[in-house]
């Protein structure tokens, strides 16, 4: 049996290869196989594979990116994502991927879904919208159309039909990954020290680039290796971490919350993962099932519309109380539109709850982590000796 | 003579300017004494208002990009947007959103000194912006009001789908004709929005014919400038009403007797001397130094032709007309072809046709720090349109309504560049590598 270690350190060499070795092998493995590429914060990944091909998470370049050619696209007020996602591209490491879709978050991602059909004439390119309204026969209408659209090009793609039965056993093998990642995240909320968050964040994070089933074996593995392991417990704060859903941090920023005596017991770091709350039916229409799930049983975040004022931010409240979190650390990417727009509002609720929350931001080639860890270390401390609990 | 009056010249203004002003300080005086008059009022956004939709429920229009425009132009918004940012809103984040908090946390006080009122019911027309979605789900929390959720889905590939459209039908049958009715205590009468309608496709028409006439040479209109006082009313609260009606044609008739004059566009300092450059510019102005930033160009000869920022309220020179035979239909495609709408490609076909239909001598882009929703993606946009035109391009960088974001010394020296360049590619030379290039941000930018 693999330990965490050995398992760690698998996912942080998916991590650290910016080459996408991985998904390369996979695609030549067999003739005609096809690599789909997607953005955050949410796609039916449910769909790429039933028509066999990958899905392959593309989260920017991080802090071990050099952007030498992606600066030249973008103002210096524009955040850190789409400069080193075009980096990416312009510098080949995409060459393989066949497909990209931009999922509906902003309009920084939006607009860089215009800037891919320029670029890449050859590379199929869909902006993936979702429905702000959340009633069966109106946003669920057309949700469903959107996603008959998605497959119909992905059949084009592909050269070959995606049947109800596929995406039906697509469904089931997302719902076990879904679950793994579930228990994954409660262990972590209830042991935090058996599972650090930067081993949470590079096990969900190789589930980017690996075919699910792999990644649900792997996610099966360290489950069991970290119940089998005792690590010590140190006297840590438990935080519930926020606004990471769509640059990433670096690494060494999730590593220095813990080093400064948080213990991150939930976050919005790939959310995909997370996004749908419940398994998908498997029995009916599975497009059918995908939009229903969409519209009534999906996370909330600042990406999506929250319809009814009483329920703004009370997914934080509820994480908070889920996981027996003494505090939030709101942490978003500069120039992030959904996270910073959406932080009043959320910081008023946890104000009304008497949570304690610090809040700052981050590019995912920050470098200099001793200010974080400062803020951080202090937050904790203020939380371990003033806190009523 | 008072040193004011003496360093202050008097600003030249056209009838219809003059007509305009009066439109907007009665919509002023009608919104801010509707408390009085027990009128309701509906906030919501430029880009896809659907004013004649609001006036069917006798709801006043109430636009708060609109108040943020007048609290730039009036040397106020600079303070609204600190006072946001003490109270916790990034400095990342969109000056619009915040000018418009920090008005309501010192008062809520209209262009006409008097408060606004809280709005009845937030009507998130969801268009071609991101930021719209929190920022009205920031005045519900403000307000606690009714708030309806319309949301246009994006032209990703470039085009209006059926299901589109009749998603965007359903969320007006289903969802907001029924709380607009509910708010309002009036009944929908399809009829009464036909007859506002018709009224709109007359303005309309005017509207395009106004901003068509810049292919003459010399443009009888500055398409940019003097186009932010033109589109006023169309994508302001009068939309539909007879009085558009009458303010387009009287344009119309002013513009008219320009080009029959041969003259150039009317400035704040009087008719514009000799037409030099011809300039296509994408992007929104910058409010707060409004008449600085005009002045730039026409004190260099230099007259904007056509502007994208024209059309984020609506594109209709490419043919889009309401249709009172189609009324829910329509409104829909007019949503979902407002400029900031439209896809990447979309938007570099259009500024390239604007390029070679109003003979420019380039592009220039004002990429503006607040809006991502424009800025994203202008220096690829740049350069396709200087590819494809093979007219030199420059990009110059501002902000809305956060004076912060102006400065004047390096926008007039780019500015300065890029005439430079237009003469030098004029006559031949070879262009030298300009600073009117992006420089701040990588330097795709500058001459082809």
């Amino acid at each position: 049996m693999a330990t965490t270690a050995e398992i760690v350190e698998r996912c942080q060499a998916l991590f650290d290869d910016l080459h996408f070795e991985t998904a390369r092998a996979w695609k030549s493995a067999e003739p005609g196989r096809k690599v789909v590429g997607y953005m955050p914060i949410y796609v039916p990944r449910e769909i790429i594979h039933a028509a066999g091909m990958l899905p392959l998470g593309i989260l920017g370049g991080g802090d071990q990116l050099e952007v030498i050619h992606g600066d030249a696209y973008y103002q210096s007020y524009i955040c850190r994502i789409p400069r080193s996602t075009i980096e990416l591209g312009v510098s080949g490491r995409l060459d393989f991927v066949d497909g990209m879709l931009f999922p509906s978050i902003c309009d920084v991602i939006r607009n860089l879904s215009g800037m891919w059909k320029l670029m890449f004439p050859e590379v199929y390119v869909r902006y993936f919208d979702v429905p702000q309204n959340y009633v069966d026969e109106i946003g669920g209408n057309y949700y469903v159309n959107e996603l008959r659209e998605l497959r119909e090009g992905l059949e084009q793609l592909g050269g070959r039909k995606i049947t109800d039965e596929a995406l039906s056993r697509s469904i089931a093998v997302y719902n076990e990954n879904r679950r793994l990642v579930g228990a994954v995240y409660d262990f972590r909320a209830e042991r935090p020290w058996q599972a650090p968050a930067s081993d949470v964040y590079l096990l969900t994070r190789a589930g980017m680039v690996l075919p699910v089933e792999e990644h649900n074996a792997l996610l099966q593995d360290y489950l069991t290796a970290a119940r089998a392991e005792e690590k010590p417990l140190r006297d840590n704060c438990r935080v519930v971490l926020t606004g990471m859903f769509c640059e990433q941090p670096p690494l060494n920023l999730i590593k220095s919350l813990e080093l400064s005596g948080c213990y991150v017991v939930d976050d919005d770091l790939m959310l995909i993962t997370r996004w749908l709350l419940d398994d998908v039916p498997t029995d009916g229409d599975p497009l059918d099932n995908l939009a229903k799930a969409f519209l009534h049983q999906s996370t909330a975040t600042a990406a999506k519309y929250e319809p009814d004022l009483k329920e703004k931010g009370q997914h934080l409240v509820r994480a908070v109380r889920r996981t027996g979190a003494e505090g939030v650390i709101f942490a978003a990417p500069s120039f992030c539109d959904p996270a910073l727009l959406d932080r009043p509002m959320l910081q008023h609720v946890l104000k009304a709850e008497n949570i304690p929350y610090i809040a700052f931001k981050y590019a995912e080639n920050s470098g200099q982590m001793q200010p974080i860890r400062e803020q951080a270390g202090t937050f904790a401390d203020s939380i371990k000796l003033w806190s009523e609990t | 003579m008072s040193t004011a009056t003496a360093q202050r010249p008097e600003v030249r203004k056209d009838d219809s300017m003059l007509k305009q002003k009066v439109m907007m300080a009665a919509h002023y005086d009608r919104l801010t004494s509707a408390k009085e008059t027990g009128r309701k009022v509906a906030s919501t956004f430029v880009p896809g208002n659907l004013n004649e939709l609001v006036m069917c429920f006798d709801l006043l229009n109430n636009l708060p990009e609109v108040n943020a425009i007048q609290s730039g132009l009036r040397k106020q918004s600079g303070g609204y947007v600190m006072e946001a940012e003490k109270l916790g809103h990034s400095e990342d984040v969109c000056t619009y959103v915040k000018s418009d908090i920090g008005m309501m946390a010192k008062g809520n006080v209209g262009p006409n000194g008097k408060s606004l009122p809280a709005p009845d019911v937030l009507l998130l027309s969801y268009t071609g912006c991101f930021t719209f979605m929190k920022w009205f789900e920031l005045l519900r929390e403000q307000y606690q009001c009714e708030t309806i959720m319309l949301h246009t889905p994006y032209e990703g590939d470039g085009k209006i789908t059926a299901n589109m459209r009749d998603y965007m039908v359903k969320q007006l049958k289903e969802e907001v004709i029924p709380t607009l009715e509910r708010v309002s205590g009036v009944k929908f009468d399809i009829d009464r929005l036909r007859e506002y309608l018709r009224e709109s496709v007359k303005a309309e028409e005017d509207l395009v014919w106004v901003l068509q006439s810049a292919k003459n040479r010399p443009s009888p209109i500055d398409a940019y400038f003097g186009g932010i006082y033109y589109i006023g009313p169309i994508f302001g609260a009068f939309r539909g009403t007879p009085e558009a009606t009458d303010y387009y044609r009287a344009l119309r008739t002013e513009v008219d007797a320009r080009v029959a004059a041969g003259k150039g566009p009317v400035t704040p300092e009087g008719d514009m001397g000799e037409e030099k450059y011809r300039l296509v510019v994408e992007g929104p102005p910058n409010y707060t130094s409004f008449r600085e930033f005009w002045k730039m160009f026409y004190d260099e000869g230099a007259v904007v032709v056509a502007s994208s920022y024209t059309k984020v309220g609506g594109v209709y020179d490419f043919g889009f007309r309401h249709d009172p035979d189609h009324p829910l239909e329509s409104l829909a495609d007019y949503c979902l072809g407002v400029y900031t709408n439209r896809n990447l490609p979309q938007r570099v076909d259009m500024l390239a046709t604007y390029v070679d239909e109003y003979d420019a001598d380039g592009l220039l882009i004002n990429s503006i720090k607040s809006c991502n929703s424009f800025s994203a993606g202008q220096l690829l946009i740049m350069r396709e349109v200087e590819r494809r035109t093979g007219k030199p391009g420059a990009f110059i960088e501002t902000d809305l309504v956060d004076p912060r974001y102006f400065s004047p010394a390096n926008v007039k020296n780019r500015l300065e560049s890029y005439f430079q360049m237009i003469e030098q590619k004029r006559s031949g030379r070879r262009a030298p590598a300009a600073p009117v290039a992006a420089a701040d941000t990588g330097g795709v930018g500058g001459a082809a």
